[in-house]
């Protein structure tokens, strides 16, 4: 059993689902995440698949406490994720987030380098089919978006990972120094998934575009899937600190300007990463048990929100905060999970975020990091003014709408009151997600001093809140990003920004010119428009020219390649070798 | 479910004369406000209670968490506010840039 990744079970499980009829698709949807859960916890400690392939080895099962628990946590989001999407009519949307669901726990358990990058590269394709899934321009438009930026990502970590093999001759997936061209590339390719800066704009864009129940599966996956792979690989890198502190306070300020509900929603996942970001940048132990339990406890309590805005959403086809309003009087179980989900991202003790993220202040603490702490407190504050108030208080308070929805189906109930239950359970009894932690605990969430100055610090926000609530009110507005270089038609690099670049320099008067040169440019950058350069159809003579082209190059970069290898490169190899011994750190034995 | 977004159906508006939910009649909001502030007050004097294991020095001081959660906030309002003159735009803006570009 030990070769088979668990995974897989929700990979295969979702071809399946689209062609099973409705009552085998409800079974199989809450059966299968289960499944994938009763084959992560068989799985002995240790464990190790070894596949050797042409002198490599792969190992695509590889179990230790760290893998454990997100492969865990990517299980139970999956089976509550499938049972609030129960009544989802979108097959495709579901068939698509269990392959995503699956190849994130295929990244969690991943041995080998290999193995992760094939999982990575199955959850930017699969999370791109739940976007698109949702239907409409508007999704069609974001998930392109979406998919270039995670196609550039997994570009940089291909590239990263073929260049650590060469120069170390292993694939196996341990804890590098960040301080050579393969592992920078690496650290890039992870990063862009984890919505760190400067491409931060991908997560607020593509995901409040998903359906009702979509975003509560995108929320999960790729940003969670993306911390795990930093505290396997990258603990202690200093930059992840700084990295971290920009995505806290960049959420925040995003947040605090959105009126998208579930908008609102999105920048605060990149707030709550930036804050597993940080902790596996100081990368003490305190410090990356912090990470790995707030990284557990925030997908319970993001995707309870998300499940209570998705809810709205589907009772009310309505996603701003100006059109929402006063639907605590008949949803009042949507409110009271709404609630819970809001106190836990804002670390209320007895809620699940208090026992987790407060690990990483210690360890801030801990390593006398003073302006690290300042910030993070400062940050605390904040995530309790944008999602801890702001959210439920512009949904289901504030004005009247004169919306009278009654509260979800029973299905989406269930699946709010279980996770709020998990919510709350965790931040009262930590120990069993304690012992789930890579490293020993030895840490006490509950202590007089804690509490008192976690509710002063929380409840005086909220006072913040109350008193500038003036400057609060909602607008009809957006707030750009760096997306906009290429999302407004005047943005550098957009189709229409780039074409108008390359007629700069041809003069006014040569009107010829300028229409040839504006029709090759159109071609280039609409590649797949009737009148693009890969769909128009070719001439035999164009075609000829193209091939005789891609052989010539072939000739060219072959005669390179193999006078490269046979003068300098075996001397250059063995030298990179000797500089780069293959890392072997044992902090995850 | 009667209605919902997917098919186009409104959800219900509020009936004709209904009255005017408890939890928003200006008693209650004046009694939440008065609630809220003992609670604030109970809380800072609770800083006589504890013993503060101060990790930097000022932030074991008498209500350091209060003053510096309420300070922050108000920060990250003002800057918020500073940032949206800049960067706000209407929430239509990338949809008219998509006329001009096809």
């Amino acid at each position: 059993m030990i070769d088979f990744p668990p995974g897989l079970v929700l990979v295969f499980g979702g071809f399946v689902l689209p062609f099973a009829p409705p009552r085998a698709r409800a079974a199989l949807l809450l059966a299968l995440p289960a499944a994938a859960l009763a084959l992560v916890w068989t799985l002995p400690d240790g464990a190790a698949a070894a596949w050797p392939v042409h002198g490599y080895e792969l190992s695509p099962v590889k179990v230790d406490a760290l893998g454990r628990l997100f492969a865990t946590i990517f299980a139970i989001m999956s089976f509550a994720g499938a049972l609030f999407a129960l009544n989802q009519a979108r097959t495709l949307e579901l068939a698509c987030a269990f392959i995503y669901a699956g190849s994130a726990i295929g990244v969690a358990l991943a041995g080998d380098l290999l193995t992760l990058f094939v999982f990575w590269e199955l959850m930017a394709l699969a999370s791109t089919g739940v976007l698109l899934a949702a239907g409409g321009d508007g999704a069609f438009r974001a998930a392109g978006r979406y998919f270039v930026v995670h196609m550039l990502g997994g570009a940089f970590l291909m590239a990263g990972v073929l260049l650590h093999v060469s120069q170390t001759g292993s694939l196996a997936f341990t804890a590098m120094e960040a301080d050579s061209w393969s592992t920078w590339l690496m650290l890039a390719g992870v990063l862009v998934n984890a919505a760190a800066p400067p491409l931060s704009a991908w997560l607020a864009d593509a995901y409040p575009e998903a359906s009702w129940s979509g975003m509560v599966f995108l929320s999960a996956f790729t940003t969670k899937a993306a911390v795990y792979v930093l505290i396997r690989g990258f603990p202690g890198t200093e930059a992840l600190v700084w990295l971290g502190l920009f995505m806290i306070f960049y959420g925040i300020i995003y947040a605090l300007l959105e009126n998208d509900m579930r908008r609102i929603l999105a920048y605060s996942i990149v707030n709550q990463v930036g804050f597993m970001v940080a902790g596996v940048g100081i990368g003490t132990e305190m410090a990356l048990n912090g990470a790995a339990a707030h990284a557990f406890t925030h997908i319970i309590y993001k995707a309870l929100l998300l499940m209570s805005a998705g809810s709205v959403l589907y009772m009310t086809g309505r996603r701003k905060c100006t059109d929402l309003g006063g639907l605590f009087r008949t949803m009042p179980l949507t409110t009271l999970c709404g609630t819970v989900g809001a106190l836990s991202i804002s670390s209320f003790p007895l809620t699940s975020g208090f026992v987790s993220k407060s690990m990483i202040a210690q360890a801030a603490t801990d390593e006398t990091l003073a302006i690290v702490w300042f910030l993070l407190m400062a940050a605390s504050a904040g995530v309790f003014l944008h999602a801890g108030i702001k959210f439920p208080w512009f949904v289901f308070f504030q004005k009247d709408s004169g919306l009278r929805p009654p509260d979800p189906p029973w299905n989406m109930r269930a699946a709010m009151l279980a996770f709020a239950a998990l919510c709350i359970g965790i931040g009262i009894w930590p120990e069993p997600l304690y012992r789930l932690l890579p490293f020993p605990v030895d840490y006490a969430p509950y202590t007089a001093p804690h509490v008192v100055n976690a509710l002063q610090l929380l409840l005086f926000s909220g006072l913040a809140f109350f008193l500038l609530l003036p400057l609060m009110q909602r607008t009809l507005t957006i707030t750009l990003d760096v997306d906009r270089l290429w999302r407004a038609g005047s943005g550098a690099l957009s189709a229409a920004g780039l074409a108008s670049r390359v007629l700069a320099p041809i003069p006014a008067g040569r009107t010829r010119v300028r229409a040839r040169a504006a029709r090759a440019a159109h071609a280039v950058l609409h590649p797949f428009r009737p009148e693009g350069v890969l769909a128009a159809a070719p001439s035999i003579g164009t075609m000829v020219r193209n091939v005789l082209i891609a052989l010539l190059l072939a000739l060219v970069l072959g005669f390179l390649a193999t006078r490269d290898t046979a003068g300098a490169g075996p001397g250059a190899r063995a030298d990179v070798a000797q500089d780069n011994p293959p890392t072997t750190s044992e902090r995850y034995p | 479910m009667s209605f919902h977004p997917d098919r186009g159906v409104e959800p219900p508006a509020a009936p004709p004369g209904e009255p005017v939910h408890w939890l928003v009649r200006a008693g209650t909001v004046r009694g939440l406000w008065i609630g809220f502030a003992v609670v604030l007050a109970a809380l800072v004097l609770g800083d006589f209670l504890i013993h503060p294991h101060a990790g930097f020095g000022i932030d074991g001081t008498f209500g350091f968490y209060a003053w510096y959660g309420l300070g922050a906030c108000v920060a990250m309002v003002l800057f918020a506010k500073g940032l949206g003159v800049f960067l706000k735009r209407r929430d239509t803006y990338y949809d008219e840039d998509r006329d001009g570009d096809d």
